[in-house]
């Protein structure tokens, strides 16, 4: 049963058995473990970067395809929700109309860059999702009529997902709507990446996995490598898209900065190298450690800064906005050093 | 006796005037894009701004996008982080030429041109540096592995611009061009800024030079062979790898150069410039294929004039005029107008 929900793909490694179940305990039961909104905040924010980052993975470590417009997937899914409920009214009915049709969306966009660039060589796919996805995110902050510029969207969701929404009290902890809406979150989060999981671990992970060791081979046994390449892009976009659909269903917000900034996309790119290419877990691991460091390391940043200050240049350096310059080097670093993450290390191990 | 061989009269075929034409099709784009700008707007003042601040443009583009395509031509190493080059570029220029504003407030030409090149020439021995470096730290580990060397060097242009902010600040620096060369001249009822045609002039003049270095010296001819066949280049005793290395050198101080000019058209520098810049020297580079200088200039005037004339008639359209004509290209021919590296 576990085995099957698991598509037989087990973590292979005591500690990182120890440890998924450890954060998969945690998520579940955060609303009673951790209670206050920020906390919360975080363990939704980690549950929806797992779906996302998960799917990036699918493309990156499965099919060793580069893509920079993983933002603009995730994105059309948080604006097609938006849209949705800005037109439609508050309502479930809005809620699903929009995650479809932004899935759907995101789908059809892949599938046209994909034949476009994935024909002629994989690298084109980085350097046109890179042009496309700016020139998407700068036409969402101009088209302000329609999606509210750089102010992005504030709407309503249905009311048994707001705080307002009481149902008593379990545990001392008041339980409300903001609490059903988190479950909604991880339970649609949990399903998006065992499917992730079957898919990867089917004879479609399998032959994209040929792809990414030797595409030439894998076309000379007769499978057609454009073909799994463009279904694997449409079917991570989808993902990302539904991804999105979640973050904009819990934030009850969407903004060009926090869905389709290039600065995701490196959030993105480094969850999945520190996690570990390759393996949908490391995105579990990667995507953990890294919202937890990005709310938590800042502001230790901040104590070193002002610590430091009487020297020169080191203040600059640990200044809390250039928290990306760090990242930057732990990026090359693990790129260079740890190129299997922290997954292949823990399971080279065992 | 006598050998039975078949009578054959051997001939040249002769290209059908439909395939000639497609042959320098990607020539004619440029003159063709101008005639159908001056269609559509109709004023012949406003073309005239329009086309020469496009090719302005387009100048500084190609400058920039010219090492990229270079360096992924002869190394198969396609370089994220080239951005990151640009910016340093302008940042070092624009330093250099505030520093210098003893010279560049008066009207005087000699003094204006000196304080720009001493600018133009900080800024491309520090970009070369840095290219060495980055070329040493960062390419080199990955060689071979394209995955990896879009990470890495995505990693190193993230690095590079954040130690910008660490040292010159956060904050956009603004900044006034020398005195010479603000203004405009007026020809034919057209005000064209005379930094524009100064910045078409140089790219010109760039260009050819780059090219005469291309096809007329020896040093030319072992990068044009490496872009081919670098295997063949290596068989016959050459180093490619030193060859690659100084054309990462040169093509990365051309990115620094092309930042302080671009710096100086925009009359405001910022970090994330390189990063903005990136998006179109991509373009550019793709449309004109992989590993060609020629395709990589028509690319970017076509770029630089499309742009203009786009942003001229249909404001909210210029925005996606360079995907619209990214897709159309590729559509016509997928490997960009002139593809020079084989599909590896």
């Amino acid at each position: 049963m576990l085995t099957n929900l698991l598509s037989g793909d087990r973590p292979r490694s005591l500690i990182l058995t120890i440890l998924l179940l450890a954060i998969l305990a945690a998520l579940a039961l955060a609303p009673f473990l951790f209670p206050g909104v920020r906390s919360l905040e975080t363990a939704a924010r980690i549950c929806i970067f797992i779906v996302l980052v998960a799917s990036y993975d699918l493309l990156l470590g499965y099919s060793g395809i580069v893509s920079f417009a993983h933002t603009m997937f995730f994105g059309l899914g948080a604006y097609g929700v938006a849209l949705a409920s800005t037109h439609m009214g508050r309502g479930f009915d809005a809620l699903i109309v929009g995650t479809i049709s932004g899935a759907v969306a995101a789908a059809i966009l892949a599938l046209l860059i994909g034949l476009f660039s994935l024909r002629v060589r994989a690298i084109f796919f980085a350097m046109i999702t890179l042009a496309v996805a700016s020139a998407m995110a700068v036409l969402v902050s101009q088209l302000s009529g329609l999606t509210g510029g750089e102010d992005g969207l504030n709407y309503s969701i249905p009311r048994e997902l707001t705080p307002a929404f009481k149902l008593g009290k379990l545990f001392g902890i008041s339980v409300t709507g903001k609490i059903l809406n988190y479950y909604l979150v991880f339970f649609a989060s949990l399903a998006l990446f065992l499917l992730l999981l079957r898919i990867v671990n089917s004879p479609f992970g399998r032959v994209l996995k040929a792809i990414r060791e030797n595409d030439f081979r894998a076309e000379a046994i007769g499978y057609r490598v454009v073909l799994y390449r463009t279904l694997a892009t449409c079917l991570s976009a989808a993902v990302a898209a539904l991804a999105g659909s979640l973050f904009a269903i819990w934030l009850r917000y969407v903004g060009p900065a926090t869905t389709l900034s290039f600065e995701i996309m490196l959030d993105i790119l480094l969850m999945v190298v520190i996690g570990g290419m390759g393996t949908m877990y490391g995105a579990v691991i990667g995507t953990t450690i890294f919202v937890l460091a990005q709310n938590y390391l800042q502001n230790l940043m901040g104590v070193a800064a002002s610590a430091t200050e009487g020297l020169p240049l080191i203040p600059q350096l640990l200044d809390p906005d250039r928290w990306l310059l760090w990242l930057g080097v732990l990026f090359i670093l693990s790129v260079y050093f740890f190129p299997t993450g922290i997954v292949g290390r823990l399971r080279a191990e065992d | 006796m006598t050998t039975a061989a078949p009578d054959h009269a051997p001939k040249y075929a002769q290209l059908s005037l439909p395939d000639r034409i497609a042959k320098v099709m990607p020539l004619l784009l440029v003159p063709l894009l101008v005639i159908f700008g001056f269609l559509s707007i109709g004023s012949t003042s406003s073309w005239l701004t329009l086309t020469v601040s496009g090719l302005a443009m387009g100048m500084m583009i190609f400058i920039m996008a010219s090492g990229l395509t270079l360096v992924f031509g002869l190394m198969d190493v396609i370089n994220f982080g080239h951005g990151a080059f640009i910016s340093v570029g302008a940042y070092v220029g624009i330093s250099a030429l505030l520093a210098l504003e003893s010279w560049t407030g008066v009207p005087s030409l000699l003094l204006n041109v000196a304080a720009v090149l001493a600018a133009v020439i900080a800024a491309m021995c520090v970009t070369g540096a840095l290219g060495w470096g980055f070329e040493r730290v960062i390419v080199r580990p990955v060689y071979g592995a394209h995955l990896k060397q879009i990470l890495v060097t995505v990693g190193g242009l993230i690095v590079i611009e954040q130690l910008i902010q660490v040292v010159w600040g956060p904050d956009e620096i603004f900044l006034t061009r020398p005195e010479m060369l603000k203004g405009a001249v007026t020809f034919a009822g057209a005000a064209i800024e005379k930094y524009r045609l100064l910045a078409v002039v140089f790219g010109l003049v760039l260009f050819v030079a780059m090219r005469l270095v291309l096809k007329r010296t020896k040093i030319g001819l072992i990068v044009r062979a490496g872009v081919q066949n670098g295997e063949m280049v290596e068989a016959l005793g050459y180093r490619l790898r030193l060859v690659f290395i100084g054309v990462f050198v040169a093509g990365s101080a051309l990115a620094g150069l092309g930042g302080v000019m671009w710096g100086l058209y925009q009359e405001v520098i910022t970090a994330g410039m390189g990063e903005e810049m990136m998006i179109l020297v991509f373009i550019v580079v793709i449309i004109g294929g992989l590993g060609s200088v020629e395709g990589a200039f028509i690319g970017a005037l076509l770029v630089g004039l499309l742009q203009n004339y786009v942003a001229f008639l249909e404001p909210k359209l210029a925005l996606i005029s360079n995907i619209a004509l990214m897709t159309a290209i590729l559509m016509w021919r997928p490997q960009g107008m002139m593809p020079v590296v084989k599909a590896k």
